[in-house]
């Protein structure tokens, strides 16, 4: 199928002796890119292919009950008001960590550029993208250490003021919110960054002599040139975000009832996996709109 | 401004490691419900070392990270070879096919992995992993393995075939050599990236094959003591230091073109 598609590699630049049988070129091209696409879809292609026919039966189709196909598990919405409220709180918690995100690694890119250079720099960016390649788990639960009662948010305040109660915050959408905050933010930091280290220092300097204060310089021009780095950060951060659900887990415990937990629920202790499924599907729509309609903005930032 | 700037950075770098070290002590804490004051104890990583559940899932952990890497270096660099060297139809649309892994929520992979494997017959365990853990790999190794190329000449390639050398040749004796950096450092990616999966591993594990961020997972659900602490802080140091070799053969933030 694949090998119709492909046509002859360009003529090569002069070619010396080859031995008489070589294949053609799109033979050893469709042999080097088989093995990956051949994986791909076993692993990722059949599946959601699979998922989505799944979300249209009845039941989950393990016991002696007749599966019949129904449009019924994507009228949930409908059938289970409840999950419009969940819906809701899940667009949310995506909605404010992806701004405070952008607002935090705005500034940071910005003071990345305009205070560090060189070796510091480089430093500096290494150190803070080291905790996003770390083990997202690990870093959740590192924040249970600090907002729980009588956890380090706490110590510190009763070193200052030894009769105050708690201000822990564990187990509340705050924290979620907080943990997702730390989760993402080194990613908006990178691609702001991306976008602003191309900036050339003269434009800015040529700016500041013209006599522009500093929120001119902040918001005219840094802002607008850094807006593609803004723009797929808030995307790569919202998408992955509104799919979470080990952070409201661990972080939100009662309250932490998002869209990502009652997927999760449905695999692991409802067994309902055509509801599963077809919460997953919505929630892949959801993305793929997202993806969709930025998709222009997301190409030139990776080209980059 | 620039000392500004540079407070504010400090101030980044401290709301990212507080957690981490906060989490790192506490699991040097003598006490059992992360009591303070703090006192200085190896206790829980001495239970670590008795702890049979927790070593077989990191075991489990290093096992499968190895086999991805390997599997997925090996496939992405092919992959990578055609999509960075050939002309053909349907190029871009095999580049847009490599993005689902990577942006695509792991929650909606993993259930649909976990529905097509029952479904299949192909089940859950080690193999499933497995699976799942190269096709999350093979993405980013393309990725790198693909910036390596745009910093190596093509003509390179082809002043040795006009002086004789084979394409088969010329390409192991000419461009391989050029790539192992490149190679390298997917490969350390692809080992990270499996070490620290945790959605995908969550939905094909069973009961008997775990690995230790589902094994964490579930300890921090049903209650759990700082030994948690101890061997998070172990996986931890682990995958940062993979992570900084990672980083002195690809540059990260770096896309200056070296040629």
């Amino acid at each position: 199928m694949r090998n119709d598609q492909l046509t002859l590699a360009p003529a090569r630049g002069p070619s010396g002796p080859r031995n008489g049988r070589a294949l053609p070129p799109w033979v050893s091209t469709t042999a080097l890119l088989m093995p990956t696409y051949g994986w791909l879809t076993i692993a990722v292609f059949l599946p959601l292919l699979t998922m989505f026919a799944f979300s249209f039966l009845s039941a989950t189709p393990m016991g002696k009950a007749p599966i019949v196909f129904t449009l019924k598990q994507y009228r949930a919405f409908f059938d289970q008001p409840y999950l419009v409220g969940i819906g809701i709180t899940s667009l949310l918690i995506g909605f404010w960590t992806t701004l405070i995100c952008a607002i935090l690694g705005f500034l940071a890119a910005v003071a990345l550029v305009r205070s560090t250079f060189g070796k510091t720099r480089e430093m500096l960016l290494i150190l803070i993208l080291l905790p996003f390649w770390t083990n997202g788990l690990v870093r959740v639960f590192s924040w249970t250490m600090v907002l729980r009662e009588n956890g380090f948010l706490d110590s510190l305040l009763h070193m200052v003021a030894p009769d105050a109660g708690s201000i822990g915050f564990l187990y509340t959408r705050y924290a979620i919110v907080v943990g997702l905050v730390h989760g993402y933010l080194p990613y908006m930091i990178l691609t702001c960054y991306i976008a602003l280290v191309t900036i050339d220092d003269a434009i800015i300097e040529a700016a500041a002599s013209l006599g522009a204060r500093w929120w001119t310089i902040l918001f005219k021009i840094l802002l607008p040139l850094a807006a593609p780095g803004l723009i797929s950060g808030a995307v790569l951060t919202f998408v992955p975000v509104i799919g979470s659900f080990m952070e409201p887990r661990i972080l939100g415990g009662r309250v932490g009832v998002t869209m990502g937990t009652v997927i999760e629920d449905q695999f692991t202790q409802a067994f309902n996996w055509p509801l599963g499924a077809s919460l997953s599907f919505t929630l892949l729509a959801v993305v793929l709109a997202i993806f969709a309609t930025f998709s222009g903005v997301l190409r030139r930032g990776t080209a980059a | 401004m620039k000392s500004l700037g540079r407070f504010y950075l400090i101030a980044t770098l401290v709301f990212l490691y507080t957690p981490i070290l906060v989490m790192m002590a506490m699991g040097f804490n003598e006490s059992q419900l992360y009591e303070l004051p703090f006192t200085f104890s190896t206790r829980w990583y001495d239970a670590l070392w008795n702890n049979k559940i927790l070593l077989t899932a990191g075991m489990n952990s290093i096992i499968i990270a190895l086999i991805t890497s390997v599997v997925a270096t090996a496939l992405g660099t092919m992959a990578s070879v055609a999509l960075s060297r050939r002309t053909f139809r349907g190029k871009s649309l095999l580049q847009l096919m490599l993005l689902p892994p990577i942006a695509i929520p792991w929650l909606i992979t993993g259930t649909a992995m976990l529905i097509f494997f029952y479904w299949s017959g192909i089940g859950r365990g080690m193999h499933a992993l497995l699976i799942g853990h190269v096709a999350l790999a093979i993405p980013y190794v393309v990725l790198v393995v693909g910036t390596g190329f745009r910093t190596i000449r093509a003509d390179l390639e082809e002043a040795a075939m006009s002086l004789g050398s084979t394409p088969v040749h010329a390409f192991f004796s000419v461009t391989l050599p050029l790539l192992y950096p490149s190679i390298l450092g997917a490969a350390l990616f692809a080992f990270a990236v499996s070490l620290d999966q945790f959605v995908i591993s969550y939905f094909l594990a069973t009961p008997g094959y775990t690995t230790l961020p589902v094994q964490i997972y579930s300890s921090i659900r049903k209650g759990f003591t700082p030994e948690i602490n101890a061997i998070s802080t172990v996986l931890l140091l682990g995958s940062m230091t993979v992570i900084l070799i990672f980083a002195r053969f690809a540059k990260p933030g770096d896309t200056r073109d070296k040629r």
